[in-house]
């Protein structure tokens, strides 16, 4: 066992605690709070908000996923190869907008509450996997879809058995990108009343309460780690499963 | 038999392969050789289909390839390319097996199949059967392309400069594994390559491409004896006795009686005989075949056998 895989199941192992028993760590924060503030977060369970927060944020990166997945196969088909600069400017112009611009512009739309957060995540995430998914789609080395043609695949065939798998840890690290990207963008959220980590760190800014600030941040921050590790270590198993490590590496 | 028809190739302005025909018989490998540039790669590429013609057509065993989708055309035509191709996810067992999966084959008799192959190309299928492509080497890789390629025992082979990366050690090798499986299986080969002594030494005809014209498509002694343009000589090139020589075994001019020194094999070609003659000094080699001395070579005899044909 690495020093590394060490050092994650600590960290893994304290967010459980903390989550499952915040007042145990009481005396870590105490030192930040003063004029008898409450030590701990008081307005709702930390482990109810961090689950809020990570569903939100499984849900936006799922839609994110499938849209952009799609797009970028219909885009590399020949019969949806015209639409390829459109689509990539449209997901560029996701990535364009401030989440806290989507956010205001969805409220009157969507109203208050998780809605306009899962809008601005969804379109936030939707780039990166974009591109990456058509980075793995056309930078295939040419022997393999060539010789896919040649062996006669149809299209079809192509795509699912040869061009998918082959692409796969390279969708999935855009994947892992959009995950990171969301987890820290939905304590914004908390701005329009979207249940999220964010409510932590808004209640301890409004009172001065550094400790909220510190146990909100610490979660986000820790959950952002220990994921975006844990989606590397199944991209770094898929590259090798696909036997392209010398082309992950590039 | 491939029969190819007045067939064109034109990307925009350009006129990439300009109304070839030739017709390719049963059995017989034909070497495609020209420079890059020449159109000799749309050529064979046509014949599957994975290159549509502007215009002629190509009939095999009578029958036009555009009658049938392409992708089912090209399932019943090997195709091996330079580099392999092999798919890096799957491991040489299902690469193998790709075209026979297509097709339908059942588990059995595909797994049959891959392990015949996988001997013919002298790889114990316990062993490599279950192996990623990145685990082989260079040769290793080429065999597993070349017995993919013939998964699905097709009358016809296409291949794309298939030895281009090989060291020369293992390239004689392969060349001589694809004669040895050619004449096995009866297969018509159309072999693409840019290197004229592959095309003489493999070939049983040959068609020299330039500029997208077929220059001259005949059997390898025509072509060394009368290059039908300056550009099919300079392809040969300066040694055109030698090559000459290579074209035949040492077996078709060993006389009766005996010779002094080291043996040579009676399949060597006459080039190695000549080669030896004049390296070791000697006017006669005694000739070995399979391990009963059956008489000696002449190097006059030898030297006569390099003379332009008339």
């Amino acid at each position: 066992m690495s020093i590394g895989l060490v050092i994650r199941l600590l960290v893994l192992a304290l967010l459980v605690a903390f989550l499952v028993s915040p007042e145990s760590f009481a005396f870590l924060f105490e030192p930040l709070t003063k004029n008898n503030q409450p030590i701990i977060y008081n307005q709702g369970s930390l482990l109810d908000l961090t689950l809020n927060h990570l569903l939100i944020v499984a849900v936006a990166t799922a839609l994110a996923t499938t849209v952009a997945v799609g797009l970028a196969i219909l885009v590399t088909r020949p019969f949806g190869a015209e639409f390829l600069p459109l689509s990539r400017s449209l997901a560029n112009v996701g990535q364009t907008f401030p989440p806290v611009a989507v956010l205001a512009l969805a409220v009157p739309m969507l109203g208050f509450g998780t809605a306009p957060t899962l809008v601005a995540l969804f379109l936030y995430g939707l780039l990166p996997i974009f591109e990456n998914t058509l980075t793995g789609l056309t930078g295939l080395p040419p022997t393999v879809t060539e010789a896919a043609r040649g062996m006669g695949m149809t299209g079809r065939q192509r795509l699912v058995r040869v061009e998918l798998p082959l692409a796969l840890p390279i969708i999935l690290a855009g994947v892992r990108l959009s995950t990171v990207i969301s987890l820290a963008t939905a304590t914004i959220g908390s701005t329009v009343a979207a249940r999220t980590l964010g409510e932590v760190i808004i209640a301890g800014l409004l009172s001065s309460n550094t400790a909220f600030v510190l146990q909100g941040g610490l979660i986000v921050g820790a959950l952002a780690v220990l994921i975006y590790d844990g989606l590397s270590a199944i991209e770094r198993a898929l590259t090798r499963r696909t036997g392209q490590g010398a082309r992950a590496n590039a | 038999m491939i029969e190819i028809q007045e067939l064109t190739k034109v990307y925009g302005q350009t006129t990439v392969v300009d109304r070839v025909s030739l017709t390719i018989g049963a059995g017989e490998l034909c070497a495609i050789v020209g420079t890059s540039g020449s159109g000799k790669t749309t050529l064979m590429r046509m014949v599957n289909r994975l290159v549509e013609p502007t215009s002629g057509k190509v009939l095999i065993d009578g029958q036009d390839t555009r009658e049938v989708p392409a992708y089912e055309l090209r399932r019943r035509i090997g195709y091996a390319i330079q580099g392999h191709g092999l798919f890096p996810h799957r491991t040489v067992g299902q690469n193998i097996g790709t075209v026979p999966h297509l097709l339908g084959w059942d588990k059995a008799r595909i797994a049959n199949r891959v392990d015949e192959l996988l001997s013919l190309f002298q790889l114990d299928p316990a062993q490599f059967r279950d192996r990623m492509p990145n685990e082989l080497s260079g040769g290793q890789q080429q065999r597993v392309g070349v017995a993919r390629a013939l998964a699905a025992e097709p009358n016809i082979l296409l291949m794309d400069e298939p030895f281009g990366a090989l060291d020369p050690v293992i390239r004689a090798k392969a060349q001589d594994d694809l004669l040895a499986i050619q004449r096995r299986f009866n297969t018509t080969v159309v072999l693409v390559t840019h290197d004229m002594e592959e095309a003489i030494h493999l070939g049983s005809r040959i068609a020299v491409m330039d500029g997208g014209e077929l220059l001259q498509y005949a059997t390898p002694e025509e072509i060394i004896a009368n290059p039908a343009t300056d550009f099919v000589a300079e392809l040969i090139g300066g040694d055109r006795p030698f090559r000459l020589l290579s074209l035949a075994k040492v077996s078709s001019l060993v006389e009766p009686g005996e010779a002094a020194g080291q043996p040579i094999a009676a399949t060597a070609s006459l080039r190695e005989a000549y080669a030896e003659c004049l390296w070791s000094g000697r006017e006669a080699l005694p000739v070995m075949d399979n391990g009963t001395l059956v008489g000696r070579i002449n190097r006059a005899d030898l030297a006569r056998c390099a003379v332009r044909p008339s």
